[in-house]
């Protein structure tokens, strides 16, 4: 028994206890006290989920820790893992300010996979919209999240204007904002309907949006997955949206989801022939065929250009 | 609507300086190398080209107007049907000079072109770099042009590719001219519905009926016009209405009009922003009096390093160089009233009005013009860009009087690309070593180059410029050649000079006692500071 131990008058414990399990049989003080039945708890005022403030994550010296790990191990890794294909950037050419970015969601690797994909001069003035609950979970989480991809918490269970009002104000202010309209890591490869987030963002704030296609991202690390299987990825950017006068944030949704739709149909086919699907209103939709389980994964395999495109081995002489 | 200035004041026009004491150096190109060189006070004046004029503030939209709302031709939309034959033809690697940051023009508008297509479901598309007898196009110059998405759409289904002027079965006749001048086109786009062409100005030369009569024509149809006769008579070719070689052309154009495909003109200007705003070159496009201390330093350095740099490696770096060019404007429609409307956009970023001819002209040669864009400026090209396109750029009469001299510089290496010029190399070592005369040599050794097996094959197989391309980069400076008393090379290599029939000089103040002695003492010297292109308005 410890000293320590003695000094508190703490009981005796059986010989041949680890450290570890020995903490763990401690109690209050040493652990957090449990509330009695009938008392009513104090609202939590912990700086963390949507209330985490990510003002510091801002500031120069953040930025520049930032942009040293994008564009160092960041760029290695994403190199390494998917060795993405990037398309469309030259249609960013007449963007002149500040954007908001909605891309379709894959994989976890899908926000280095951007960071390191979208151009400057957005690329170093970035934020990205993250899952309050899954990202701000912890203290620690919050501030990794905040200082590595500067992520900023977006509420995703609960209906909330704080953290979309935060982020408007924030792309007022000329930061960009790297969003994943469909709220979460898609489940079987098929993407999700896009939520209006964008869409009011750029109402509120004015921003153009680009919509952009993520394509691979899904076979290297997958919802529910843990280690990384590399592969080739491909990210495709489209023209950037404006909101028409009279369109509403439902209607801008759909017009971002059918242009994600559209860039998916030109990643998965040829540019000229997504346009003339997609004047014909016949773009594959992103959330993939309303038939069972299986068919649907069956029809994912045919998605990928590069599953098609063979490599020849030999020339056609 | 043009966009606001970067430099936050309106544009400058060119202007003529007369050089004083106090004036300093001036800055010549010398191939991928500069030159400073301190012209006589008194009698030596300077033609300062126009600063950029301001891009267009939204060049999409400026597009997608002129598609809809195109100069006496119904909206592109409405010529376009499910069922049809579309080609779209546009212009090939020679132009812009430098090649422009990405997105290039030409895909710009090739991309709404298409999407109006895609609307009205059109699926017989092709697209064709009109590019005459010139070299193919490597894919990387066509993804450069186009863009991926319409590189990857068409070309892997065969619809997106060069031009081929020696196709058996690709060409064919349309008819004569009331010159009896044949007119011949690429089948694909002869047989077609109609006929898109996306051109790109960089000088008034370009585009109207030349565009179509001679891009996707073969050398049945352009010798017609490509010929020392109708060069020289051509004064100047950068002149419409005073070129005999335009007039051949618009007179193709009748015939395609009457017998050919419908054309829908699509061309565009861009400003003289060729060496950018801010960056290393930028010096390049200023006055010298107005080089700050940066822009002096980084002459310095850039001169200094230039110099220790092997030839190879300097021709890399400024044939990595890609241009900021801007849209200045972008119309459609009717090739004869399309092509009128350029040339006045062309105009008002080019024209420098000029008093009087003088008895020498100077110009540095940059290291690159229309036929050696990844490649090797070879001495014929150094002839063709001085004495064809400088010599060539003035409205009214020729900068220089008749008996006059040019001074050009330019290292003029005795340096070839083999795989892009092969018949240039045997034109320079077999023709020229026995005549220079252009109506000699085009009597007696045009017709065995056009006509050899193995240069076809090159040109059609391989990235070779057609076996008669280099008697027509001679031919362009015939008009220079009847009219100028001497030609000197500064900076020259000897024997390269002797060979082109010019005289090489060490040093500008060689090169100008050697003028005198064909001039008379004190010659009035001009000296055309080009690029930025400037053209010359002698009254």
């Amino acid at each position: 028994m410890s000293r320590l131990a003695k000094q508190l008058d703490l009981p005796p414990l059986p010989r041949g206890l680890s450290p570890v399990r020995r903490y763990r049989n401690l109690g209050f003080p040493y652990r957090a006290p449990s509330t009695p039945r009938g008392v009513a708890v104090a609202p939590e005022t912990a700086n963390r989920g949507a209330d985490y403030d990510t003002a510091w994550a801002r500031k120069y010296p953040a930025r520049l820790a930032r942009a040293a790990i994008v564009d160092g191990p960041m760029r290695l890794a994403v190199f390494g893992l998917a060795a993405p294909d990037r398309r469309g950037q030259d249609r960013l050419a007449s963007l002149q300010s500040a954007a908001i970015f909605a891309a379709n969601h894959h994989s976890h690797l899908d926000t280095p996979l951007l960071l390191t994909s979208i151009p400057e001069p957005w690329r170093h003035q970035i934020l990205v919209g993250a899952a309050a609950d899954y990202f701000f979970g912890t203290r620690l989480t919050s501030a990794l999240s905040s200082l590595v991809i500067g992520a900023i918490p977006i509420e995703r269970s609960r209906v909330s204007r704080r953290s979309a009002d935060q982020a408007a104000e924030l792309a007022a202010q000329g930061w960009s904002l790297l969003l994943f309209p469909e709220g979460g890591r898609s489940p079987d490869g098929w993407g999700q309907p896009f939520r209006g987030g964008a869409a009011y963002l750029a109402q509120k704030s004015g921003r153009p949006v680009v919509p952009i296609h993520i394509e691979g991202t899904g076979r290297i690390l997958r919802k529910g997955r843990s280690l990384p299987q590399p592969s080739t990825a491909s990210v495709t950017f489209g023209k950037p949206l404006v909101p028409a006068s009279a369109e509403n944030t439902v209607r801008f949704a759909a017009r971002i989801e059918a242009e994600v739709a559209a860039l998916a149909d030109e990643a998965s086919s040829d540019w000229y022939q997504a346009r003339v699907r997609a004047h014909a209103r016949a773009t594959p939709q992103l959330t993939g065929p309303t038939t069972g389980a299986w068919r649907r994964a069956w029809s994912l395999g045919d998605r990928s250009r590069r599953a098609r495109q063979r490599k020849r081995r030999w020339p056609n002489l | 609507m043009n966009r606001p200035d970067p430099r936050g004041r309106a544009p400058r026009p060119g202007f003529v300086l007369d050089v004083d004491k106090s004036t300093p150096p001036i800055l010549f190109h010398h191939g991928e190398q500069f030159r400073l060189e301190k012209l006589p006070a008194g009698r030596s004046r300077v033609i300062y080209p126009a600063e950029p004029l301001a891009g267009l503030d939204d060049p999409d939209e400026a597009i997608r107007q002129a598609l809809l709302n195109p100069i006496n031709e119904d909206p592109l939309p409405a010529l376009l049907r499910p069922g049809m034959k579309l080609t779209i033809a546009f212009d090939d690697l020679s132009l812009p000079l430098p090649s422009m940051r990405q997105p290039d023009i030409r895909q710009r508008i090739i991309e709404q072109v298409l999407d109006m297509a895609a609307a009205a479901a059109v699926d017989d598309v092709h697209l064709i770099a009109a590019l005459a007898l010139h070299r193919r196009m490597t894919e990387a110059e066509l993804r450069h042009a186009l863009g991926d998405r319409i590189y990857d759409a068409f070309a892997p289904h065969e619809t997106l590719y060069n031009h081929d002027a020696e196709d058996p079965d690709g060409m064919v006749e349309l008819g004569l001219t009331r010159h009896d001048e044949q007119v011949t086109m690429n089948r694909r786009a002869a047989e077609s519905d109609l006929l898109i062409y996306v051109n790109l100005n960089i000088v008034s030369m370009d585009g109207g009926w030349k565009s179509t009569a001679t891009g996707l024509s073969d050398y049945a149809g352009v010798r017609h016009h490509h010929n020392v006769a109708t060069m020289r008579k051509s004064k100047s070719f950068m002149d419409r209405h005073s070129s005999e070689l335009h007039h051949s052309n618009w007179r193709q154009g009748e015939v395609i009009k009457a017998h050919g495909p419908r054309v829908f003109q699509i061309e565009t200007t861009i400003n003289n922003n060729t060496f950018g705003y801010d960056g290393p070159l930028s010096v390049l496009q200023k006055r010298e009096w107005e080089w700050s201390a940066r822009d002096r330093a980084t002459f310095i350095g850039m001169k200094n390093a230039l110099d220790v740099t092997p030839s190879a490696a300097r021709r890399k770096i400024f044939q990595a160089w890609q241009a900021p060019y801007e849209l200045t404007s972008v119309q459609a429609g009717e090739v004869e009233a399309v092509h009128n409307k350029t040339l006045e956009n062309v105009f008002a970023q080019h024209i420098v009005p000029v008093e009087g001819q003088t008895d020498v002209l100077t110009f540095g040669l940059p290291y690159i013009c229309p036929y050696n864009v990844n490649s090797v400026m070879n001495p014929i090209l150094v002839m063709c860009l001085g004495l064809g396109y400088f010599f060539n750029l003035y409205r009214g009469k020729p900068l220089v009087r008749e008996g006059g001299v040019v001074i050009m510089s330019h290292p003029t290496p005795w340096e070839f690309h083999p795989v892009h010029h092969p018949s240039y190399i045997d034109f320079f070592e077999q023709v020229l070593a026995d005549t220079t005369d252009p109506l000699e040599i085009e009597k007696r050794y045009e017709k065995q180059f056009a006509y050899d097996e193995w240069y076809i094959h090159l040109y059609r197989n391989s990235y070779a410029y057609h076996g008669v391309h280099p008697f027509y980069m001679w031919y362009w400076g015939a008009h220079a050649l009847q009219w100028l008393g001497r030609v000197i090379v500064v900076g020259g290599d000897p024997r390269s000079v002797h060979r082109l029939g010019f005289q090489p000089a060490s040093t500008m103040q060689d090169a100008l006692e050697m003028a005198s002695d064909v001039v008379g003492p004190r010659p009035s010297i001009t000296h055309f500071h080009n690029p930025p292109i400037l053209m010359a308005d002698v009254s």
